[in-house]
């Protein structure tokens, strides 16, 4: 059956109103009686909190409240998405550069911000964990009180976990050809457009919080543990952010801003700075030492792999972070021996936390970048010397998991003869290329309601946030082509945990598969429910009724969805309600707490020119082959890759968050941290979308939107190298990096 | 004490405006604020993004580094200006040039400078023109692709 509105490049639902200034994002909220806060931080990293002098605060005209930690409730509630650890406010000393100490109440944000400046806090420097190796060294002080993780093994170390994985044994084979290195990438910021803002109103027995959170449900969890309020008490109003990534993902200082607003009876809102909002969430930094056996035709005989993760002082999510993506620090291939050794380390910094990629970047520098090498080495072309490790579909990727789901060897072949492997190049240009795979969402619940509407048009509520994504284009179009309703007469609903029910996350590249197939399944409710009105109201048997192009067809007549509300309910009309939902199985005893529902697949090719004399890298051309399953939306497709692939030029060529030897992050800000500009990047991206509808979601779907930051960086270095036959093993290429380089 | 306020006129959008405005406050937040224009985007506060671009007396600025006060008398255009007029709205959404949309009410109040300048502008001065203008989410590629489809749009 041919298909009207699923596969076509449809414009983005909200597209007109994102670009006519009417969309109203969180910043753009006010609530009436509104109060405002502005939080006091130390410019400095670990310090302890001697004394906090509030007087001269306390004079600014329309100063309402301070609170610090001693005017919390004792113990101070903590919260976090897997470990509650992250303090409301530093109790007795701030654990990372810019933690607040303070939170100052005032009736407008001048006076908030005037008071906020005068808040002094007399303090002392303590020793900070800031590094990999001092996070590493026993003699370093212990970021956690070992008393908050008392069951623990690591709780007297800054080792957060540590993770095992693997199969066969690396030690009992002979390999033939073996390469051995350690690379590293650093931290980086998020830099979604949009700052962090909140609001917090009180209601009669609970709490409302205004935050563009990715997870509404999470927050609603966090925030009625940490104030001991039921769940129903809690409701998270959630704008479509602008711009997430992952950062807006977890609880930043929504349960303070809850609990200050309980206090003082009112809403406040709080409004965080740019250079505040890098201070709040960032990815983890890390170094990987790898060993890669081969033999000497080039097939893979071990990974033996050790990765340490830098996480800040929290727990936040970093432990699903580090697991879920050493579980697959084999990259896309199938490997016979496996170990893998993956730890967090606290550290003394910002709350490192989801980032597009999931942990997976960091790893796939260091694994993409390995088989270049041994592609170099072993005199074996590095596509080649891909396509003989890549499972065939159906093959094992991981032990005891998903095996591999797509025909992958066409994302790399399709990448290759685009990007024109192997045709000469002119001197100091060069080509790399590299495969990324992404593990997706594992055990996962949503659920949606559709409701049919007496006239034939439809609701949808799902509590997916459209970010940028094109969640609502993409349930829209499921909607319109399951029901045979035109895409203008669906609305989505999202957002709001009091009216769209239980989502775990808008993260993991899962809405499409996992949403998209609550609503195919609420749309099939929805069918099988008009063909029982139309049973019941003309005593027909069900085979003798039939829902066809947004009619039903009974007794010989046609009716459409709007007659048979009329016929069925009477003059008074109903509404047709359909229910959908999905989940992952929870399997207590998995690695991840349940299977891997698909594998994100992709090929990166890249071109490149190197100048000699400043190490300065142009990148003249990039292909991505990604293994989509169905593109329901081939547009919006195309531009997560080309975004997904432009932010990770930015990690791969420039960005870092620097800090000083007192833990201070020295580049706050757009202009001292940058990201790439419209003079930064190739306009010759090309993005092609493997379409074999192998995928678990709503017509043979899989998700994207994340594999274009996965594999960027591997390509590019390898290009690098090829152009000026220098190995970077370090991020970013800057080109100083480079520039040293070439000079031996 | 009520805190100092000084009187301005502000024409925006062809709408004229009497405002008290403080000393301290930047013609961002009177738009966004005391005018409730929210389309009009903050993200770094200090020129360095682009997102609160407006055209003041025809002139792309980021709004976050004038001072209200400063623009006493000038004729100010925000993206609730061209809503429904410019052929850079829908060129925007046709392109695939949104995603989130934070940074596309400031791209598009820059693009329309460039425009202004260039009625038939080449790649790079769209590119100079827009590299005051940060985007996270997407390549940059298909709103340089809207610029310059929306230059032959106003051709028609």
């Amino acid at each position: 059956m041919s298909l009207q509105w699923i596969g076509k490049p449809i414009n983005r639902v909200g597209g007109v109103e994102r670009a006519t200034g009417a969309q109203k994002y969180i910043g753009d909220l006010r609530l009436d009686n509104m109060l405002h806060a502005r939080l006091v931080r130390l410019d400095i990293g670990r310090a302890r909190i001697d004394r906090i002098d509030t007087r001269a605060a306390r004079r600014v005209k329309g100063v309402r409240a301070i609170f610090s930690a001693g005017d919390l409730p004792v113990p101070m509630p903590r919260f976090g998405p897997s470990a509650a650890d992250q303090p409301l406010l530093a109790v007795g000393e701030t654990k990372f550069h810019g933690e607040p100490v303070a939170i100052v109440v005032a009736d407008d944000e001048d006076a908030a911000e005037e008071a906020a400046a005068l808040v002094k806090v007399k303090y002392t420097e303590l020793p900070g964990v800031y590094t990999i190796d001092a996070a590493l060294d026993p003699a370093s002080a212990l970021v956690q009180d070992p008393a908050l993780r008392s069951a623990n093994q690591y709780a007297r170390s800054n080792i957060m976990k540590e993770w095992h994985f693997g199969w066969g044994n690396v030690n009992q084979v002979v390999p033939q050809q073996v390469v051995e290195n350690t690379y590293t990438f650093p931290m980086i910021s998020h830099f979604a457009i949009e700052p962090f803002t909140f609001l917090a109103a009180p209601l009669k027995d609970g709490v409302e919080v205004y935050s563009a959170i990715q997870h509404p449900f999470g927050l609603q969890r966090i925030i009625a543990k940490a104030l001991s309020l039921p769940v129903a008490k809690v409701r998270i109003i959630a704008p479509d952010p602008g711009g997430g990534f992952g950062g807006k993902g977890y609880p930043k200082h929504e349960p303070l801003l809850a609990w200050t607003a309980m206090q003082m009876g009112r809403p406040v809102r709080l409004a965080l700075s740019l250079e505040e909002s890098f201070q709040v969430a960032r990815r983890a930094a890390c170094q990987v030492h790898v060993r890669t056996g081969f033999t000497t035709e080039g097939y893979l005989l071990f990974q033996d792999l050790e990765a340490n993760f830098l996480v800040g002082a929290y727990t936040d999510i970093t432990e699903r972070v580090i697991s879920k993506s050493s579980y697959i620090a084999t990259g896309a291939y199938s490997i016979p021996n496996v170990r893998i050794v993956a730890r967090g380390l606290f550290s003394h910094t910002a709350p490192s936390t989801a980032f597009r990629g999931f942990g997976v970047p960091q790893l796939n520098w260091a694994i993409e970048s390995q088989m270049n090498e041994a592609a170099r080495l072993l005199g074996i072309d590095a596509v080649e010397l891909r396509r003989r490790n890549i499972p065939k579909k159906d093959e094992v990727i991981v032990l005891n998991d998903t095996p591999a789901d797509g025909n992958w060897v066409e994302s790399l072949d399709k990448t290759a003869k685009a990007i024109h492997w192997g045709a000469p190049l002119p001197p100091n240009n060069g080509r790399g290329i590299a495969m990324g795979i992404k593990p997706s969402a594992t055990t996962a619940n949503s659920n949606t309601f559709v409701r049919l509407l007496h006239d034939g048009s439809a609701l949808v509520f799902s509590g997916t946030s459209d970010m940028g994504q094109g969640a609502r284009t993409i349930f829209s179009q499921i909607v319109s082509e399951q029901l045979s309703i035109p895409l203008e007469k669906v609305t989505i609903y999202s957002g709001d945990t009091a009216q769209v029910p239980f989502d775990v996350s808008t993260s993991a590249s899962r809405s499409t598969v996992f949403m998209g197939n609550a609503v195919l399944k609420a749309c099939a409710d929805i069918r099988s429910k008009l063909v029982n009105m139309a049973c019941e109201h003309f005593g027909m048997p069900p085979e003798q009724v039939k829902v066809d192009g947004g009619c039903v067809c009974v007794a010989g007549m046609r009716l459409s969805f709007a007659d048979l509300i009329r016929e069925y309910y009477g003059p008074t009309r109903g509404e047709v309600l359909g229910y959908g939902e999905t989940r992952g199985k929870y399997i207590p005893s998995h690695p991840l707490g349940g299977k891997v529902s698909f594998w994100e697949v992709i090929a990166v090719g890249v071109e490149v020119e190197v100048d000699t004399a400043t190490g300065y890298v142009t990148v003249k051309k990039i292909v991505n082959s990604s293994d989509v399953g169905k593109a329901l939306n081939p547009k919006q497709v195309e531009t997560q890759d080309e975004g997904a692939t432009v932010m990770g030029l930015g990690h791969t060529f420039m960005e870092h968050l620097i800090l000083d030897s007192h833990g201070r992050i020295l580049n706050l800000g757009a202009l001292d941290y940058r990201i790439p500009t419209i003079q930064d990047i190739p306009f010759d991206i090309e993005s092609y979308l493997i379409e074999n509808q192998d995928g678990p979601g709503p017509y043979g779907s899989k998700g994207v939107s994340e594999s274009g930051v996965i594999a960027i960086s591997p390509a590019i270095s390898a290009a690098v190298y090829e152009a000026c036959g220098v190995a970077i093993r370090d991020l970013p290429l800057t080109p100083e990096r480079v520039w040293r380089a070439l000079q031996g | 004490m009520k805190k100092k306020t000084l009187p301005i006129t502000l024409t925006v959008n062809g709408i004229r405006h009497t405002l008290q405005v403080a000393p301290n406050h930047t013609l961002l937040k009177v738009l966004r604020e005391q005018l409730e224009l929210t389309g009009t985007k903050e993200c770094c506060g200090a020129g360095e993004c682009g997102a609160c671009t407006v055209l003041l007396d025809g002139r792309a600025v980021n709004s976050c580094l004038v001072l209200a006060v400063e623009a006493d008398g000038c004729q100010v255009v925000t993206i609730e200006g061209l809503a429904g007029t410019d052929p850079l709205i829908d060129s925007f959404v046709e392109k695939g040039a949104i995603q989130c949309g934070f940074c596309t009410p400031g791209m598009i109040l820059s693009a329309k400078y460039v425009l202004m300048q260039h009625p038939h502008p080449t790649l790079e001065q769209v590119q100079k023109g827009l590299e005051g203008n940060l985007c996270r989410c997407g390549g940059y590629r298909r709103i340089a692709e809207a610029v310059l489809a929306a230059a032959e749009e106003g051709d028609e």
